[in-house]
């Protein structure tokens, strides 16, 4: 029978070999309470509906790193479209359809002798209405520490080891701004479509801690 | 170390010197904001630092850059050498 636990060594792993998640038994945090009071009254005052909620949730969900991808794209191909992008990347994001909401964006563009990695020192800021959410290693104090201090050496570990010749710029979103890196476009691919463009490029590439795949 | 409140100017930029990378206009101040009070509208710029101000011999590769969103009442003018 499946929950005869025969082999008592491998009680912490499941029939695949993998740990089971610990259940999270503990009690709510108190901003964990706050939080659903907070949205139980607001629900019951009329202020919001359930169903809005869900909607909201679901749009969050719905972002991905495939909408940067488009907008990386169409800059590589459409030189109108990437000065737009590079005056204002909220409007021109905006104006390709993206519901991004209030959101504030910067683009800042790798280059031969410029690489741009963004961080948020301070909580986890990212380009969220654009391109989800953020990774879970984005939010971590090694990462938001580190990237500050020793940007190559971090970059390194992602496997992108810089030379010397290019400047970093390393860019702390501490206030209003969110950032996209728009990675430069890979040799080899020219003349492809912008569907075609978009599926080189990677969330880690429009974070800075990676580079569009190349082309095969 | 931190006094209590909410504020957006990371410690290890503050004495530092920069130059300034570009204006980005009127933001509400997130030291009100974050308590939802009347929050004052701030200009808020883009001020970037060379990794060797920032951390001196330790700067990994000191020519390398940092930017950071800097509120105009955390910005004074450097001081006359």
């Amino acid at each position: 029978m499946p929950h005869d636990h025969h082999d008592h060594d491998h009680d912490h792993l499941s029939p695949s070999g993998h740990p089971y998640r610990v259940d999270n038994d503990a009690p709510l945090s108190y901003w964990q309470v706050m939080e659903i009071a907070i949205r139980e009254l607001m629900i019951e005052k009329g202020e919001v509906t359930a169903a809005q909620i869900t909607a909201q949730i679901d749009a969050m969900d719905a972002r991905s790193p495939a909408n940067g991808a488009q907008v990386v794209a169409r800059a590589w191909d459409e030189p109108k479209f990437h000065a737009a992008l590079m005056t204002d990347a909220a409007k021109a994001t905006r104006e390709m359809g993206f519901d991004i909401g209030p959101m504030n964006l910067v683009a800042v563009e790798n280059t031969t002798a410029i690489h741009n990695v963004v961080v948020c020192t301070l909580c986890s800021c990212y380009p969220r209405n654009l391109l989800g959410l953020p990774p879970d290693w984005y939010k971590t104090r090694a990462y938001r520490s580190r990237t500050v201090k020793e940007p190559r050496a971090v970059l390194a570990e992602f496997g992108l080891t810089l030379p010397a010749q290019t400047t970093v710029r390393v860019h702390d979103s501490t206030a209003d701004m969110r950032y996209i890196v728009l990675p430069a476009r890979p040799a080899g691919t020219e003349g492809w479509s912008q569907d075609r463009l978009a599926a080189l490029v990677t969330r880690d590439s429009m974070i800075g801690t990676g580079l569009p795949k190349a082309p095969e | 170390m931190s006094p209590p409140g909410h504020l957006r100017t990371p410690f290890y930029l503050r004495g530092k010197t920069g130059t300034i990378e570009r204006h980005l206009g009127p933001f509400e101040n997130p030291e009100q904001r974050a308590y939802a009070l009347p929050a004052p509208q701030k200009q808020l710029y883009r001020v970037r630092f060379t990794m060797a101000e920032l951390w001196g011999d330790e700067a990994e590769h000191p020519e390398d850059t940092l930017d950071a969103e800097i509120y105009e009442h955390w910005i004074e003018a450097p001081h006359a050498a």
